[in-house]
Formats: structure tokens, C-alpha cells, sequence
């Protein structure tokens, strides 16, 4: 059996999607999905693309099973898909080498770029340097502060960086500018949308080249595990990691998609960035999807401490995915995810990006969940042992300023001193659900 | 005959092109955006654009950019859009809307329309709303007689100059140039270019917006176009002299210009 139908027409997933765009980019958004097309049927492309992502980018990248981190999730088995390996961090240059060789397809000479964390900013940048291209980067001014290494290493790379001070000047704003130069220079400029978000073609197209994620994702755990995971989880901003891990897996029904949005200080504080739970039907940035607004309809202002899930609305295949009830979506609090960055810090020797660390924090959630259901923590040589699955979508060297002020380590503390260490408890002694 | 078809002809019949005032709602705040809109009626602007403050106006520059984020930031509702419609219609003007979709979406479009109608409002112009995505609206503005307005642009093709171009009622808004809106030193060749593909594919008026800001360039696209569409330049008259005496003599400059 297969899933749900989720494209009853080209670019719409359900009641959500779509183009809703000033008339003067829909030539460009023709163009561009004329020339994906061509592009994915004509093998020299996939032959270059795939190339690139085994030399340049280093896949496949490793799934990694980590035990001392499962043993607070439950003991379930969990397996991180190892996109903070990838060649500048996160899983963002899948979609951008695909972009960057259809923008020099397309005869264009200049990319731009929206980017939130600066992950996507940062690849967007680097694919500019490797293939000649110009590239601007549009950063809210909120971000170029807190994601300070991020806005060097783009300026290293040769990018002109332009913090953008409208609005709330975050990931939002950065978006309308980036909108606002296209319409201007759209005869030598592509739009490198870092998400899946946007007008058509972009959810799709993105969707399709962070699909790698989830193909590789899959083939490896049924090789390492012999059995599907029980549970896949994301986190989502826009949701372009998301969909990349979820897309293989979305006929396997006995197979859990779990999305994790940012719940800020709470959802209940309103400071948060929860479509799917204060958000409700809207258009925003080309898309109709959940959008978190006012009862005008205007934008309302997000938090989250991850930049990069700092987001008002989320791609529309998600909205799509949530409202036919494949996928699941819930909130991870700040103080929940930084928990878990710590957790995994501390067991595994990996720093996670802080927005992994929501998917991190869920999948902790989720095998504790398991576990209770089952009457109790899972024995290590249990056969049976649930398997959650998690795309580990960045690093999170960009995020140590951030960390050490939150933990409060920037004072030389250590960290076995700080608050974080009551996160590394066993679940048999962890004290209620924080998770 | 629509509002917006009775002024386009008697335009025409005066041998000259109309002059269309855009002014955002809520700017600086609502009672002068009602005096503002009033001034712009009086002072020769034949149909009035009254914009609904949006939080994120891709289409626009920055000068209409900061009022949207003036006029939020000072407390806009959306119903308060059809005051500012209703002063326009007293004033003896023709009032459209410019809206982002969104807030509308979230409206409710048939009630949108039916409140728009009730207020005297001719139509609605949507920047961020092309015709293929527009069934809903188009539904409702033909329920309540309302005239829908959308753009074209210089990157249309013929096939879209043909299909938008049915879809409109009243006008088409013709974008002169690629990119948001905001005064330019000169409007450009682009925009009579456009005007006559556009021609080719249409018999209803063709206003041309982006860039105009004196009376001097509004003469210079009336020479080919029915009507002028001005923005950013009545919104900065507004942000400079409070009193509006310069918004006044700004539309009047404009005004003359259309006639020359």
C-alpha cells in the first residue's frame, strides 16, 4: 500500500503550496522548473551532482548508533544520520551543489541567498567559490550577531553578506530582501532558496535533493539493523532536512515521522515558533501553509534560541504531511533542546547544531515514551529494542557562543558544574518528564 | 459600467490620462491617513489606492516598506482599511485596495468583498496574487461587482499578458520595470515597450506603476499610457510635511502632469 497522494497537481500538496508571488518572478519560477527538469533527465547533470557530493561534500556519510546517549531515550536503539559530517556542516549543501549547477545551466552568473543560522548562507557560499558564481547572502541583523562565525566564514568564502534591519529582522526579513533583489536582477540572478519552503518549484525541488538523506538513511540502518526504525525524527524550521529524512520512508507506514519545531520559552508564552501548534492556515514567502499570525493576518514575531528554526511558516508539504496525519509535529522548548546538546555533547563526543538538537531532545522523548508503554526501560540485549532514527541535519561549532553562555561557561565554569548535568541522568533516576 | 470603467472613459474623453494615488492605510496614523487620502482626492488623483499595511511587502522599497512598519507599529486594523475607502468615495475619487493576500485570506475573501463593496470600493489590486492562484478571490469580487486588478510585468510572456490580462477587471496595473516599488530618476523605455504588448492582448486601460514621482515623468508616461500610477513619492510627501500641504502639492504637480 501506498501513502497518501500528496501532489494532485504540480507544486501542491493538498490545500497547501502553490505560487503566490508578484507576477514578475512567475517567468523565473517557469525557467527554473523547466530547467530542473531537463537537469534530473539529463544523465552528464546527475553524473557531476553525484560526483560532487561523494568528492566534495564526502557522501555518504556515516549512520552512527549511539548507545551511551540511548540509554537516556528509554534504552532504545537510536541511529544519528551524520549530516554535521558533510563539507561545511550541515545538510544544507545537498540542496545547494543541486542549485548551483542549475543555476549555471540556466546561464546565470550571480546566486543569493537567504540563511538564518547561517548553515545555508555559509554552503550557498561555498558552492558560489567552487563553480565562479556571484553570491550575496541576506542575514537578519538579529542573526549576523548570534551567528557571528557563520558570518565570517561566508565573507571568507568571498560573499557579500547584507544584514537586513526591517521587520523583526530575522530569517523572515532576510527573506522578503532576498525576494525584493530578485525581482530586481532576476535576468542574471537565481534565488538559491535554502528550504523547503517558497513558491513552486522550490518545496519539491529541494525536498527531492535533500532526498539523498533519507535514501542513504535507509539502506544503512536495514543493512546495520535488518528492520526499518520505528521512528524517524527532525527537526523543522523550514523543514528541508525534515523532508530529506522523512521522503524515502513516507510509504513505509509502520515507520513514525516525527517533525520537532521550535517551542521557544513555551508555546504557552507565545515566545515560540510552533506552526503547527499557534499557527493555523496562511500564505507567506510564495506558499500557502501554517503560518503563525495575528487576527489580521499579519506575521507574528518567533523565538527560538536556534536561528535556523526561527520561522514563522513551514514548508507546505509539511502542513500537507501533518493535516493527512502521516507525519507528527510537536514542540521542543529551548530549555529542552540545550539539554539534549548537552546530553549529546556529553556521552557521544558530538556537539550538535542547537536546531539537531530539538530532533535530539525527541527522539529522547520518544524512546522514554516507548519505554513506559512497554513497562519499563529496554534491556541492552533486547532483540526487540525499539530503533529511532535521527537526522543529526548540523554541527554545532557555530553554536559554542552560544552554548557557553547558556550553560554559563563563559566564565571558565566547567561544565560538570552547570545546570546541564542534571540532563545526563538515567532515565530510571530522571525525575518526571522534562523531556 | 464599473466605477473604474466610468473613470477611465471620461478621462479618455478629456483627452488625458488618470492619475492613480497609492497611500498606505494607518500612515503615520489613522486620522491623517483619512485627512492624507482625502487631500489626494481633492488635489486631482482621479482613483485612490488605499494599501493595507502587511508585515512583509515583498513587492515593496523601502520608503513603503517603513510606513507599512510605521502604521503596524502604531496600532492598523484591517477593518480599518474601509474607513479610509469610504472617505475616498466622499471626496469624490474612485477607492481601490492593494492588499498582500494574506491579511485578506485571513479575512475571509468573500467577506473581504463584501465589505470592500459596502464601503464604495471599485476593486482590488493584488500584488502577491497572480491569476492562477486566485479562484477564490475572483469568486468573490464577482459576487459583490468587485473589479480585480492584477500585474504584469516586463518578464511576462504573452501567453501570461493574455491570460492575466483576462482575468482583470477595471485596469491592469503594468509594473514599468523589474523590481519593488520606489521613486526611480527615470521610468524607462521598458515600460512603453510593455504597454504595447500589452496593448496587443487587451482593450482595457493600462495604468503604469514603479518609478513615477513628478509631474514631469507623469507627462511623459501619459503620453502612453491610460493612467500614472504614484506611490512612494505621495507616501514621502506624508512622512515630510505632516500638515499635508506638501502631499497637496505634489498631487497637483502630478495632477497638471497627466493633462500636458
Amino acid at each position: 500500500m501506498s501513502g497518501p497522494t500528496a501532489e494532485p497537481r504540480p507544486g501542491r500538496f493538498g490545500a497547501f503550496g502553490g505560487r503566490y508571488v508578484p507576477e514578475a518572478l512567475v517567468a523565473a519560477l517557469e525557467e527554473l522548473e523547466e530547467a530542473w527538469h531537463e537537469a534530473m533527465a539529463d544523465p552528464d547533470f546527475v553524473a557531476e551532482l553525484d560526483r560532487l557530493q561523494r568528492d566534495y561534500t564526502g557522501r555518504p556519510n556515516p549512520l552512527t548508533e549511539v548507545p551511551r546517549f540511548a540509554e537516556h531515550a528509554g534504552g532504545a536503539r537510536v541511529f544519528l544520520k551524520r549530516e554535521d559530517l558533510n563539507h561545511t556542516g550541515s545538510h544544507k549543501i545537498n540542496n545547494v551543489l543541486g542549485q548551483a549547477l542549475l543555476t549555471v545551466r540556466m546561464g546565470k552568473t550571480r546566486v543569493i541567498a537567504e540563511t538564518g543560522a547561517g548553515q545555508h548562507g555559509v554552503a550557498t557560499a561555498t558552492a558560489a567559490a567552487l563553480l565562479g558564481l556571484d553570491c550575496t547572502v541576506y542575514m537578519g541583523e538579529v542573526d549576523t550577531r548570534r551567528q557571528a562565525l557563520n558570518v565570517a566564514r561566508m565573507r571568507l568564502l568571498g560573499a557579500e553578506v547584507v544584514p537586513v534591519a526591517t521587520g523583526s529582522a530575522t530569517l523572515k526579513d532576510a527573506i522578503n530582501e532576498a525576494m525584493r533583489d530578485w525581482v530586481t536582477t532576476v535576468e542574471r540572478t537565481h534565488y538559491l532558496l535554502g528550504t523547503v519552503t517558497g513558491p513552486h518549484p522550490f518545496p519539491t525541488m529541494v525536498r527531492d535533493f535533500h532526498a539523498v538523506i533519507g535514501r542513504e538513511a535507509r539502506e544503512q540502518l536495514l543493512e546495520r539493523t535488518g528492520r526499518l526504525p520505528d521512528a524517524v525524527c527532525a527537526c523543522v524550521g523550514g523543514g528541508s532536512n525534515a523532508m530529506g529524512i522523512f521522503h524515502p520512508f513516507r510509504d513505509d507506514e509502520q515507520v513514525r515521522l516525527l517533525g520537532f519545531e521550535a517551542g521557544g520559552d513555551g508555546v504557552a508564552s507565545g515566545r515560540h515558533a510552533s506552526r503547527f501548534s499557534g499557527g493555523e492556515p496562511g500564505v507567506l514567502h510564495g506558499a500557502a501553509s501554517y503560518v503563525l499570525q495575528d487576527e489580521d493576518g499579519q506575521t507574528l514575531p518567533t523565538h527560538s534560541i536556534s536561528a535556523g528554526l526561527d520561522y514563522p511558516s513551514v514548508g507546505p508539504e509539511h502542513a500537507f504531511l501533518h493535516d493527512s496525519g502521516r507525519a507528527t509535529y510537536a514542540p521542543v522548548t529551548d530549555t529542552e533542546a540545550m539539554e539534549a546538546f548537552a546530553l549529546l555533547s556529553r556521552t557521544e563526543g558530538i556537539i550538535p547544531a542547537i536546531e539537531s538538537a530539538h530532533a535530539l531532545a525527541g527522539a529522547v522523548r520518544v524512546g522514554r515514551e516507548l519505554a513506559e508503554a512497554a513497562g519499563g526501560a529496554f534491556a541492552a540485549d533486547d532483540p526487540d529494542r525499539p530503533v529511532i532514527l535521527v537526522n543529526l541535519s548540523g554541527r554545532g561549532d557555530k553554536d559554542v557562543d552560544t552554548a557557553a553562555r547558556w550553560f554559563g561557561l563563559v566564565d571558565g565554569e566547567d561544565l560538570v558544574e552547570a545546570e546541564a548535568l542534571k540532563a545526563a541522568e538515567p532515565v530510571a533516576e530522571a525525575e518526571g518528564s522534562g523531556w | 459600467m464599473s466605477a473604474l470603467s466610468e473613470v477611465f472613459d471620461r478621462c479618455r474623453a478629456e483627452g488625458r490620462a488618470a492619475l492613480v494615488g497609492y497611500l498606505p492605510a494607518g500612515f503615520p496614523d489613522l486620522e491623517t491617513s483619512l485627512a492624507a487620502v482625502r487631500v489626494l482626492a481633492e488635489a486631482g488623483a482621479d482613483v485612490v489606492e488605499v494599501g493595507v499595511p502587511y508585515t512583509d511587502p515583498l513587492m515593496d522599497g523601502p520608503v513603503i516598506e517603513r510606513a507599512a512598519s510605521r502604521a503596524l507599529a502604531g496600532g492598523f486594523r484591517l477593518p480599518q482599511v474601509f474607513d479610509l475607502v469610504r472617505a475616498v468615495r466622499e471626496a469624490g475619487a474612485v477607492p481601490v485596495v492593494m492588499s498582500y493576500w494574506n491579511p485578506v485570506l485571513h479575512y475571509g475573501p468573500e467577506r473581504f468583498a463584501a465589505d470592500l463593496a459596502a464601503a464604495g470600493g471599485a476593486g482590488m489590486i493584488t500584488p502577491d496574487l497572480v491569476p492562477d492562484e486566485a479562484d477564490a478571490w475572483l469568486e468573490a469580487a464577482r459576487a459583490h461587482d468587485l473589479d480585480p486588478v492584477f500585474l504584469v510585468a516586463p518578464s511576462s510572456t504573452d501567453a501570461r499578458l493574455r491570460s492575466t490580462t483576462q482575468a482583470c477587471r477595471g485596469f491592469v496595473y503594468v509594473a514599468s520595470t523589474m523590481g519593488v516599488t520606489g521613486t526611480r530618476t527615470t521610468v524607462g523605455g521598458s515600460a512603453a515597450t510593455l504597454v504595447e504588448r500589452v496593448r496587443a492582448v487587451t482593450d482595457l486601460p493600462l495604468c503604469v506603476g514603479l518609478g513615477v514621482s513628478d509631474g514631469a515623468q507623469a507627462a511623459e508616461v501619459a503620453a502612453f499610457a491610460d493612467g500614472v500610477i504614484v506611490g512612494s513619492a505621495l507616501v514621502r510627501a506624508v512622512d515630510e510635511d505632516p500638515t499635508l500641504e506638501g502631499l497637496r502639492a505634489v498631487t497637483a504637480d502630478l495632477a497638471a502632469g497627466v493633462r500636458r
